[in-house]
């Protein structure tokens, strides 16, 4: 069995899963304390079921916390930048397009040094010794212990940004070291963003991850704890302890996820209606379409694989105006309890006007009778005409797909989405983010340039397959599980000599699933 | 003389990055570049071609090789300014200016990047009013004029100098020696005087990137229809609303050509369009008829927000306007057809300009 979490900003969701099958669920507020909000959930659940924690495989946690920190600039510490590659990319330093309050609170402690390697492998110029530990005395002297370390062309030789962390840990003895190949693909500003954003972010993970185990432990739960990546897939908790960066983004992509699961379908359009917007995403073969172009987390530019989705602002708790009929974007949130008129308040909301349509039947009915049939018709078609629009700009043809409705603002959808050929509820739908950590998988990518000079398109391809699969078994995969779920490859412009850039991502179960 | 302040390089980027055509890359690197010498040494001036002496040197610089190495490997900074330097020098006189050889990219912010960090004047021209996938696709060639002597450095502080017989000849032995450089070069080429560049530059290029890039952002502020504001403002016309299905790329000869399909919406319905390309786009036809080709300028848009998609970033699922606008008179000539027209890129196809074909 195992048991999966979402620490949202909101709300703490918690599933108990047995095989396919949702055994027990439980949604309760997120406590400032995370820990103490884990716990209140875990007891609910052994509770219920009368669990007898021993009977667990594992125990999978979803979290905003890590990106809710740099979008909100608390809990960062000081963090150095270390890039080689001199004498190339002098012109744009580290942290060179980042707002200036985030690039404070940081620190902006920026080296540059010698290394770094050409697309073909080429060194730009000699790894020196010398002057990375020049450098790591001069860190060491700021009293700075996080350094993330950035070379040219990392994802094609790695060898550079280990040898000069290698020398960093032994300047600094209790430095946590980032490097960027680790986490980040080509792009050197953007790979670079996210291992600083990594470095900032240690200390309070090595804090947050020891809160999780220390709840598990309370509740003498004994199995092994993952952490969701952004791309939906799990790692380890020593593994997110190292790779906070990693977790971000990781909640659409959860919640699309357990609507895949949830549904049973691989390919489908996911409309996740919250209280104040709702996400549309599209699922191919069982995973959220990644965005194509470059994402902002907390004003700062990153190239990691996130879900491309399509937000309106159109929610449970959305306003609704007359003369003429519109619908949010301004919404009550999560007030909606007290402030819908439906639960005693006084602001007409999106919620209010369907159970005027008699199709739902929430709060006090009573209320809402000064709303007129014929408005609440026209609402009830003006809500499903954003949401078709939506859906319609995220499909990649005419031609009808199934839609799967998740999240606590679903009851605003009762009549079929024109263009969808058929749209599902399904049972638990208000958890899908705590179902999609539970049930995720281990994963592995390679993204490099190759060369097409004595080897044939093929060879390379099944070369960048065999890295990807080879990481997702690192990772905890088991061999005979893994899938290739996704292959890209994209010719270089403007270059003779056939160089080709190859992005291959590879998922299996974890050993035990 | 206007000044380019930091908010006039976004304008004229997205402005650019439109008569771009898709090409180019991605112009992040070379704004980022260029806002960031902005800031460190000032606005930079720019001036038309009559605000300066007939007589007076301009040097266009541009970043030759391939954008995905660009935003892994970017410049020194000073490699930017060897190529330029070593021209000024073999040619033993001062530069009195820098120009953009396109607009579109890259290369149409990486000469604001040098104007600001020597603080010299930026002209308000350029040698394609777009961007075309070859160096000698310029109208300094429809005159005769060579792209030689031509510097090309790398980070390093290599700087090579070309004197070639034509400028076919430069492309070639550029494109080698771009490989060799690591896929990327800091090139300074095409050396004219003022009196040369009235007659043969296309003016008000880059006052006219400007111009597109304002009408888009205040489009969006105003929350009107940017796409239809930006084709207004060049006359052009929409040739297609759709949805990309398809796109396929192979790499020929050095360059990323393909094909992109896209299905039709609204008044486009049950349409279907052929979107060619090599770097930049190059043709496009609706249920196999062409509808537009080069040189005249077709641009894919985001249909909501009209920010301009490069063909590398063209992906499918996208939603997209196509619009098509005409080119520069100059390439309206036999000569200039005959440089940079269908024929010239494999289409068995004639020019008819764009506003015969559609402006009925």
């Amino acid at each position: 069995m195992r048991i999966g979490i979402d620490v949202g900003g909101t709300n703490t969701d918690i599933v108990l899963m047995e095989g396919r099958e949702v055994r027990a669920w439980y949604k309760t507020p997120t406590t400032a304390d995370v820990t103490a909000g884990i716990i209140n959930s875990l007891r609910h659940i052994i509770d219920e079921v009368s669990l007898d924690p021993a009977s667990l495989d594992g125990v999978m946690i979803g979290t905003t916390h890590f990106t809710n920190a740099v979008v909100e600039r608390r809990h960062l510490q000081e963090t150095a930048c270390l890039r080689l590659g001199l004498p190339a990319t002098v012109c744009l330093p580290p942290m060179v397009d980042w707002p200036d309050d985030l690039r404070d609170v940081v620190g902006n402690h920026y080296f540059l040094a010698h290394g770094g390697h050409e697309f073909d492998g080429r060194v730009i110029s000699p790894f020196d010794e010398s002057e990375i530990r020049g450098i790591a005395e001069q860190i060491r002297d700021r009293g700075i212990s996080a350094v993330a370390i950035s070379s040219v062309f990392s994802p094609v030789n790695t060898e550079f940004e280990v040898r000069a962390g290698e020398i960093v840990a032994d300047v600094i003895p209790d430095a946590n070291v980032t490097l960027s190949s680790e986490i980040g693909r080509i792009g050197l500003l953007e790979r670079e963003n996210a291992a600083i954003m990594n470095g900032c972010l240690r200390t309070l993970a090595l804090r947050t991850i020891a809160g999780f185990r220390a709840a598990l432990e309370q509740m003498a739960i004994e199995a092994p704890f993952f952490i969701s990546q952004n791309d939906g897939t799990l790692m380890n908790a020593e593994f997110a302890a190292d790779y906070p960066v990693l977790t971000f983004a990781s909640g659409p992509t959860n919640s699309m996820r357990g609507a895949a699961f949830l549904s049973g379908l691989r390919d489908a359009i996911v409309v996740d209606v919250g209280g104040t917007t709702t996400d549309i995403g599209v699922l191919q073969q069982g995973f959220p379409r990644v965005a194509a172009l470059a994402v902002d987390i907390g004003g700062v530019r990153t190239n990691f694989r996130m879900p491309d989705t399509y937000n309106i602002g159109l929610g449970g708790g959305s306003l609704v105006q007359s003369e003429p009929i519109a619908v949010g974007p301004r919404s009550v949130g999560y007030e909606i309890t007290d402030r819908a008129l439906i639960f005693g308040g006084e602001e007409m909301t999106a919620s209010d006007v369907m159970v005027a349509t008699g199709k739902v039947d929430i709060g006090d009915r009573s209320r809402v009778t000064q709303i007129t049939a014929d408005f609440a018709q026209n609402v009830e078609g003006h809500m499903l005409e954003m949401v078709t629009n939506a859906v319609d700009r995220m499909k990649t043809s005419a031609t009808p797909v199934p839609v799967i409705v998740v999240g606590g603002g679903s009851i605003l959808l009762q009549e079929e989405i024109p263009g969808s050929s058929e749209m599902l509820k399904p049972p638990h739908f208000a958890v899908a983010n705590a179902i999609g950590a539970a049930i995720a998988q281990v994963g592995g990518e390679c993204d490099r340039i190759f060369s097409l000079e004595g080897s044939t398109r093929d060879e390379v391809l099944d070369q960048a397959k065999d890295e990807a699969r080879q990481r997702a078994i690192a990772a905890g995969a088991t061999s005979d599980s893994i899938e290739i779920v996704d292959v890209e490859e994209v010719p270089l412009a403007y270059l003779p000599g056939n160089a080709i850039r190859i992005a291959v991502k590879a998922v299996g179960d974890l050993e035990g699933a | 003389m206007q000044l380019v302040d930091e908010t006039a390089l976004d304008e004229l980027a997205l402005g650019a990055a439109v008569l771009g055509t898709g090409g180019g890359g991605d112009p992040y690197i070379g704004k980022i570049m260029s806002r960031q010498a902005i800031r460190d040494y000032g606005p930079i001036q720019m001036l038309s071609l009559d605000e300066l002496a007939d007589e007076d040197l301009v040097v266009p610089s541009a970043m030759m090789g391939a954008p995905t190495v660009m935003v892994e490997k970017m410049p020194s900074g000073d490699d930017v300014l060897n190529a330029f330097e070593t021209i000024s020098r073999y040619l033993n006189q001062p530069i009195r200016a820098t120009m953009s050889i396109e607009a579109g990219g890259l290369n149409s912010v990486v000469p604001l990047y040098l104007a600001a960090r020597l603080q010299i004047p930026l002209v308000d021209c350029d040698g394609m009013g777009r961007a075309f996938p070859e160096l000698q696709m310029v109208t300094h060639t429809l005159h005769g004029l060579s792209a030689t002597p031509m510097a090309m450095s790398d980070e390093r502080g290599n700087t090579l100098l070309l004197e070639t017989i034509d400028n076919l000849w430069t492309e070639t032995f550029a494109r080698s020696i771009t490989i060799d450089m690591g896929a990327t070069a800091l090139i300074a080429l095409y050396p004219a005087t003022v009196a040369q560049l009235k007659e043969c530059a296309i003016h008000g290029t880059m006052s006219r990137a400007r111009e597109i890039g304002r009408i888009i952002m205040n489009a969006r502020r105003q929350e009107a229809n940017p796409v239809d504001s930006v084709r207004a403002a060049l006359d052009g016309f929409l040739v297609f609303e759709g949805k990309v299905s398809d796109v396929e790329r192979r790499t020929e000869g050095g360059f990323a050509r393909g094909d992109a399909y896209m299905e039709g919406i609204h008044e486009y319905e049950g349409k279907r369009l052929r979107l060619s390309f090599q770097n930049e786009h190059l043709a496009a036809r609706i249920d196999d008829q062409f509808i537009v080709t080069v040189p005249d300028l077709i641009a894919v848009l985001d249909a909501e927000s009209a920010e301009p998609i490069t063909t590398e970033g063209l992906r499918y699922g996208f939603r997209v306007a196509v619009i098509a606008f005409p080119c520069a008179a100059q390439w309206r000539t036999e000569a200039g057809i005959e440089l940079v027209g269908p024929r010239y890129f494999g289409y068995d196809v004639d020019y008819i300009p764009v506003e015969e074909r559609l402006g009925s």
